[in-house]
This record gives C-alpha cells, sequence and structure tokens, in this order.
C-alpha cells in the first residue's frame, strides 16, 4: 500500500444482523489519523458489534469497511483466498485490546507481545525479543517479562495486552471496554497507558463509558443507540450541550445526576460500567 | 510361590508377548491419534459432508464392540480380496477403534479453548492453521491429555483382543502356555499382572505429566 492517507478507517453504510436482530443499521464513520474517537452508547446498541466489524472478527452483511487503503467490499460473503488474505492484512494494521484481555495462558508475558511479531510478522526472534522488551517497558512491565498471565493482576493483563496490539506496530488500535472488566482501583493504571497512546499520536477507537477519559482525551465522542449513530461531537460539545434527549437521559445515567460542562470541567471522574442501562428491545 | 517355576519356564515367551502387546499399543495409538485428530478437526471445521462423515465414523467405531471390528477387518476384508496378517489386521481394528475415541476427546479439548483466544489470534492477522497450532492446540493438549491418557490405557487392554486373530501377545501366550500346562489360573494371573504393571506405570507417567502441565502456567 503506496500511498499514506489521512483516513486510516473509513466506514460506510455497514450493516450487520444476527438472525433476525438488525444489531447495525447504517453505520459511516470516518476516522483520521492521530484520532482519538470514543464510542458511547447503551448496552446492545451495537458498540461491539461495530468494532469487531472493523476487523472482521464479525462480517458485515452490507456496506464497506477500509483500513489503511485496504478495502473490502461487504455482502459478498464469498470465501476468496484473496479475500481472507486482505483480511488478514486489515488485522494487522488494526489490533484489538479486548474487554477480557484474552492473553495467551501458555505463553509469558513477553512471550505474548513477541508472538505477533515473529509468527505473523515473520521478524526474527532476536529483534522481536527487543521490540517485545521495549514494548513492555512502556506499559510500564519490564519486570514482568517472564511472568504467566495468571501471575498478572487484570491491570497489568490489559497493560500487557495493549503491548501485544502495539506490537503489531499497527496504525489503528481498537479497545472494547478496556476497563470494565477490571476493578475499579485498576482503572487507572490502564487508562494512563492509554492516555500516553494518544499522546504518541496513535489512531484510536475506544467503546468505553470513563467520561473522564472521553473528555480528556477523545477528539470526538460518538454516541450509538439501536445501531444506528445518533449523535457525534468533540467531548465538550457532547458532554456539554448534547442535543438528543436520548443521550441527555444516558449521560444521567452514566453520572447519577445533571450533567454540564462545568462539572466535566472540574473533573468530575465518572466511570461506570453499562450494566445499568439496557436497550429496550432492539428490533 | 506356586508360579515361580512356571514362570520361569514362560519367561522367554512372556518377554516377546510384552514386546508385541506394547508395540500393538503404541502403535494403534499413534495411528489412532492421528486418526483422531483428522476427524476431530473434519467434525469441527469441516464442511457439512466432512461432518457427516465425521460423526458416522465416530458413531459406528463407539457403538459396535471391538471384537467385530477385529473380526471385520482379519475375516471380513479377505471377502474384498484384501488379506491382512493377523499383526497389521489387529493395528488396523484397534487404530480405527482409538481413533473414534480420540477424536472426540481431542473435539472436547479444542472445544474447551476459550472463543476469546481464537479471536486474540486471529485479531494478530494469524490465519487458521497458525492459530490452532500456536494458541488452540497447547491449550487443548492440556484438557485432553487426562482422557488421552485413560484412553491409551484402555487401548494397551484391548490389544489383548488381538489373540482372537493370532497375533501372539500377553494374553494369546497365556492361553497356550495354560492349555499346554493346565495351569491356567496362574498364567492368566501372571498376564493380568503385567498388564496391571504396565498400566500402573502409565497412570503414573500421566499424573507427572499433568503435573508439569499445570506448572507452566
Ligand atoms: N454473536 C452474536 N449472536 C447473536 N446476537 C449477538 C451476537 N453478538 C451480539 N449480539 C446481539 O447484538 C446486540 C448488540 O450487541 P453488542 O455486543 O454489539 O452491544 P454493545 O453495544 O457492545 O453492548 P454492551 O455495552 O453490553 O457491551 C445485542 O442485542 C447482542 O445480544
Ligand atoms: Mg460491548
Amino acid at each position: 500500500m503506496g500511498h499514506r492517507e489521512d483516513c486510516p478507517v473509513s466506514i460506510s453504510g455497514l450493516h450487520k444482523r444476527f438472525g433476525s436482530l438488525e444489531v447495525l443499521k447504517g453505520i459511516d464513520l470516518e476516522v483520521r489519523r492521530g484520532e482519538v474517537v470514543v464510542i458511547m452508547g447503551p448496552s446492545g446498541s451495537g458498540k461491539t458489534t461495530l468494532i469487531r466489524c472493523i476487523n472482521f472478527l464479525e462480517e458485515p452483511d452490507a456496506g464497506c469497511v477500509r483500513v489503511c487503503g485496504v478495502e473490502i467490499p461487504c455482502g459478498g460473503k464469498t470465501k476468496r483466498p484473496a479475500r481472507t488474505r486482505q483480511i488478514r492484512e486489515i488485522r494487522t494494521r488494526a489490533a484489538m485490546v479486548f474487554q477480557h484481555f484474552n492473553l495467551f495462558p501458555h505463553m509469558t508475558a513477553l512471550g505474548n507481545v513477541i508472538e505477533g511479531p515473529i509468527s505473523v510478522r515473520g521478524m526474527p526472534k532476536a529483534e522481536a525479543l527487543a521490540l517485545g522488551e521495549r514494548l513492555l517497558a512502556r506499559v510500564g512491565l519490564a519486570d514482568k517479562r517472564d511472568q504467566y498471565p495468571s501471575r498478572l493482576s487484570g491491570g497489568q493483563k490489559q497493560r500487557v495486552a495493549i503491548a501485544r496490539a502495539l506490537a503489531m506496530e499497527p496504525e489503528v488500535v481498537l479497545f472494547d471496554e478496556p476497563t470494565s472488566s477490571l476493578d475499579p482501583e485498576l482503572h487507572e493504571e490502564v487508562l494512563q497507558t492509554m492516555r500516553a497512546l494518544a499522546g504518541d499520536g496513535m489512531t484510536m477507537i475506544v467503546v468505553t463509558h470513563e467520561v473522564r477519559f472521553a473528555y480528556d482525551v477523545a477528539d470526538r465522542v460518538v454516541f450509538m443507540a439501536g445501531g444506528v449513530i445518533l449523535e457525534e461531537g468533540p467531548p465538550a460539545e457532547f458532554f456539554g450541550n448534547p442535543r438528543h434527549a436520548r443521550v441527555r437521559s444516558f449521560l444521567r445515567l452514566v453520572d447519577g445526576g445533571e450533567v454540564d460542562a462545568d462539572t466535566v470541567a472540574n473533573g468530575a471522574l465518572w466511570a461506570v460500567g453499562s450494566a445499568g442501562f439496557s436497550e429496550g428491545s432492539p428490533v | 510361590m506356586i508360579a515361580v517355576d512356571l514362570l520361569t519356564r514362560a519367561f522367554p515367551l512372556l518377554v516377546d508377548a510384552l514386546a508385541m502387546t506394547i508395540f500393538l499399543g503404541v502403535t494403534s495409538f499413534l495411528i489412532g491419534s492421528a486418526i483422531g485428530m483428522v476427524v476431530a478437526l473434519a467434525r469441527l471445521f469441516g464442511g457439512p459432508v466432512l461432518r457427516a462423515v465425521a460423526v458416522t465414523y465416530v458413531s459406528i467405531l463407539r457403538g459396535t464392540p471391538l471384537l467385530i471390528q477385529l473380526l471385520l477387518v482379519y475375516f471380513g476384508l479377505p471377502q474384498f480380496g484384501i488379506l491382512l496378517r493377523p499383526v497389521p489386521a489387529a493395528i488396523i481394528a484397534l487404530s480405527l477403534h482409538a481413533g473414534a475415541y480420540l477424536a472426540e476427546n481431542f473435539r472436547a479439548g479444542i472445544l474447551a479453548v476459550d472463543k476469546g483466544q481464537w479471536e486474540a489470534a486471529y485479531s494478530l492477522g494469524m490465519p487458521f492453521a497458525k492459530a490452532f497450532r500456536r494458541v488452540a492446540f497447547p491449550q487443548a493438549a492440556r484438557v485432553a491429555i487426562p482422557p488421552v491418557g485413560s484412553r491409551f490405557i484402555a487401548l494397551i487392554k484391548d490389544t489383548s483382543l488381538a489373540s482372537v486373530v493370532t497375533v501372539v501377545e500377553l494374553t494369546a501366550v497365556a492361553e497356550s502356555i495354560g492349555s499346554s500346562t493346565f495351569r491356567y489360573l496362574e498364567m492368566f494371573a501372571i498376564v493380568a499382572m503385567i498388564y496391571w504393571v504396565i498400566n500402573s506405570l502409565l497412570s503414573l507417567g500421566q499424573e507427572v505429566l499433568e503435573r508439569r502441565l499445570a506448572r507452566a502456567y
């Protein structure tokens, strides 16, 4: 892929259904290089499905996804080898950090990080080890390199998972609720790592309900409801003056009180899971 | 002990017979494992035709007696012009039989691997074969080792049926010495003891292996 472009991720007209349940009903989203986009929305609104469609862990039914010039027209679900290769190409450019870490339990922290470089990118072992140690140091876990995941705390696991994603030297990192399976006191170490990553100019798409993180770090907040993007905007605008009643009531539930720009600016820390506010039945 | 004189006389024969029993067991286990892995993968990841073939294979081989399978291979196949000598016939029957059980053990092991592990492997850009080899298989193996170990032990015992098609293994030797000396009780007791010792050692090995694997994480 010769030319660099401004738009690492471009999604248009994306539809996805599970049986009779239409989960994504036409999503258009462009993410520019270096941009941090936070996706919020009630449980079941399709946030996870959307970011899984970007790296084809879910196959979209219609629409198209382009990641760094690799474009895959959807709808035709033929398993042609060329298409499979394109999907793998996209996956190496759009790395993923999962809600439940999904570290490989039979590999050490360092082993997890160097697995992709060695077995997918074909990097020589010595080079991969150096890269792996550098990345573990970057997430503050240089001393845990030889530990198996079972010996790490949740926050440490997630930071190793972030290092593993970075080891692919991706163009964009996709995060699906990276803190929501952690105890509250462990959120901050993961968020700090993500802040640093954003500070280094990484393109990030982050599903999260960490309002403070969104406010500080996001360039844009996208609100999904019922399989569509209901509202999007810069965080100050999104949190300070949401247009839709739907968004206002969601933010009230997230906050547990009235939301206004002052509270946000004063740094009230809201971090909630999405448990309390499910969509109605979205059909 | 009453059996001492008998044992000294039978000893050379028993050593050869033991070697044959172990040879049958190990060979059938290796071939059966290969069959089992192919069948498990076909059943889990194959298209509808492959899946149906795999399901039918497992169902038939687990649903019929091993003795019948052995007799079919040794006495039945010649009707199609396929004449097998006793040892290959026994190995074929034992492998096919063990393969069906091992397929189920492997399948359960692979199914026990968390879906998130596959997704993490795929999200790194691994193709299926690599995701299986590097990520799923090592985790599936841990789960499968206890039942696979038990299957190996069962297979060692199953080799005694090979005596029916004239393979000279432990059971056949016990029977022939027993009939020539009329000391069936001692001979079968001796041979039973040998099976028991082999399988106890195997269980021990299995335990050590399990403990080693448990420590690795
Ligand atoms: N593999 C699947 N099969 C069937 N239905 C699914 C599948 N994955 C998701 N769904 C359904 O699709 C809808 C959207 O799911 P999704 O996980 O994308 O929501 P979400 O916005 O991430 O919610 P949450 O905040 O709870 O994580 C839900 O109703 C869910 O039950
Ligand atoms: Mg989700």
